[in-house]
């Protein structure tokens, strides 16, 4: 269970989350939306312990991280698996080094079983045969699967995704929304998913929240997104240039 | 009007005394993985290639010029007052107690430390620092101490090459070109260096390289938020680091009399 507080984050005097609040229960897959540059991604940072907020606090599984040592922050952190924004593999790294290095760090598996899990990891992502190469050399929906590999390597009980499928075409877009589906039911993970994709997603997940304003404004189920009235998300779902969110 | 000057300086004051502070943990926290396990060689051998063997060929060619030009120099002036025989030993001394250090950290800068900024800035702004972070595992540990202690490595030893490659220059311009004979070349040279000579020249080597890795690893792992942030910390980190070497070396310098 994940609980953020009242979560206040500024930037040399950019508010950019305002009191922010959400709760995700075990095993719950949920979805974040909410305009670009609109403080999806910091609180996502702050889920992890990556952004220290100004107020508020973060609790993950009973413990406020904003508030532990870095001990015991590392200890909950191997908890989670995350896939940032870019994918964040290491350059200086094949991809099959990128997916065994969290093996290979914090497990005592030995190099043949780490061979074995990788192997079927890049099978499960359809990435077979490009094991070789580096992140520069593989386009930018290879790098997202091979992100999402090594973020689920070590089986965490907590996923976070960081737009998993920006910038890719509708095939790889369900392709990788199965693939998460697939996993969650598998390993059961509780997942926190940043995303744009309407209304692909309301297939995906258990429920919605949306970021306005810094704050969640709404939190509802697919079916209670799609029926409701506030104005905030009526305009996200329809796209439309008219409503509350204001294009600059 | 007093009040408001004193306000600006004070201010100024702090926050430099604060990126002081700020810098002297961060190599502290790099030193301590030193000394801890688990140690990354995989890491340490790839920075040694890269700090030290991708930059011999510069170091080569900048040691053979600079000894070169240093016989021309030198020989013009002791002919001047008819001591040309000791030509071995002023090349030598001057390389190695000065040049060698000087320059081949100059070069290792140019060549690589603006490099290892740009590296890091770019893991820092495509998230793989906080990737390494989300993992549990210590950006530090995995990405600065391996540097640091190529550096440690690698300084003294091109600077060795330099002083050599330097010293051979000269040997080439002051006897094959300029007549000297070799045996005066160096055998002089043998009754006016010391070991204390060399020992100051590796302390320079030593001091520059972990001063030039700090402040570049420095930069680079707190560059700014975006891109442009990285290119503005890569050129600070190469100036920052020219005038620490300059500066340092004169520190050194006076207090080796
Ligand atoms: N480390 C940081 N330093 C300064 N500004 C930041 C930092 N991280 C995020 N921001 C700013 O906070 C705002 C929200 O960013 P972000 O969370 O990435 O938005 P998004 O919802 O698109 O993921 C942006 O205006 C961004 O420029
Ligand atoms: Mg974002």
């Amino acid at each position: 269970m994940i609980e953020v507080v009242n979560l206040h984050k500024s930037f040399g005097g950019q508010r950019v989350l305002n009191g922010a609040n959400l709760k995700v229960s075990d095993k719950e897959l949920i979805a974040i939306m909410g305009e670009s540059g609109g403080g999806k991604s910091v609180l996502l940072r702050h889920l992890i312990g990556l952004v220290k907020p100004d107020r508020g606090k973060v609790v993950v599984e009973g413990e406020d991280i904003t508030r532990v040592s870095r001990k015991e922050l590392d200890k909950i952190r191997e908890k989670f698996g995350v896939v940032f924004q870019g994918g964040a593999l290491f350059d200086s790294m094949t991809v099959y080094e990128n997916i065994a290095f969290p093996l290979r760090e914090k497990t005592r598996l030995t190099k043949g079983e780490v061979r074995e899990k990788v192997e079927e990891a890049l099978e499960d992502v359809g990435l077979g045969g490009v094991e070789h190469k580096f992140p520069a050399e593989i386009s930018g929906g290879m790098k997202k699967r091979v992100a999402l590999a090594r973020a689920l390597i070590t089986e965490p009980k907590i996923v976070l995704f960081d737009e998993p499928t920006t910038g890719l075409d509708p095939i790889i877009l369900h392709a990788i929304h199965k693939l998460i589906m697939d996993t969650h039911k598998k390993y059961g993970f509780t997942g926190v998913m940043i995303s744009h994709d309407i209304p692909e997603i309301f297939e995906v997940v258990d429920r919605i929240a949306f970021l306005y304003k810094g704050v969640i404004e709404v939190v509802g189920t697919p079916k209670e997104i799609r029926r409701s009235s506030d104005p905030v998300v009526r305009q996200f779902i329809k796209g439309s240039l008219i409503g509350p969110i204001e294009i600059t | 009007m007093i009040e408001r000057f004193l306000r600006i300086v004070g201010s100024h004051a702090i926050s430099v005394l604060r990126t002081m502070g700020h810098m002297l943990l961060f190599l502290l926290n790099a030193l301590y993985f030193v000394f801890t396990p688990p140690f990354k060689h995989r890491q340490l051998l790839r920075e040694i290639r890269f700090i030290g063997a991708k930059s011999m060929t510069v170091i080569l060619l900048m040691g053979s010029f600079t000894g070169m030009v240093l016989a021309l120099q030198i020989f013009y002036t002791l002919r001047k007052v008819g001591s040309e025989a000791m030509l071995g030993p002023a090349i030598a001394l001057s390389l190695i107690r000065e040049l060698g250090p000087v320059l081949s950290a100059l070069t290792i800068t140019g060549r690589a430390g603006s490099a290892l900024t740009a590296e890091i800035g770019i893991m820092r702004i495509t998230e793989q620092i906080d990737a390494l972070s989300a993992m549990a595992l210590n950006p530090v540990r995995y990405l600065i101490t391996p540097k640091i202690v190529a550096a440690i490595i690698v300084f003294p030893l091109l600077t060795s090459i330099f002083d050599v490659i330097g010293i051979y220059g000269g040997y080439l311009v002051g006897v094959k070109l300029l007549g000297l004979s070799s045996g005066t070349y160096f055998s002089e040279m043998e009754h006016f260096v010391d070991m204390q000579d060399i020992r100051i020249g590796l302390y320079k080597a030593l001091t520059f390289g972990i001063l030039v890795l700090w402040v570049c690893c420095y930069k680079g792992f707190y560059t700014g938020y975006g891109a442009e942030g990285v290119s503005k910390s890569t050129t600070n980190a190469v100036v920052m680091s020219s005038v620490l070497i300059l500066i340092s070396d004169y520190v050194l310098g006076s207090f080796f009399m």
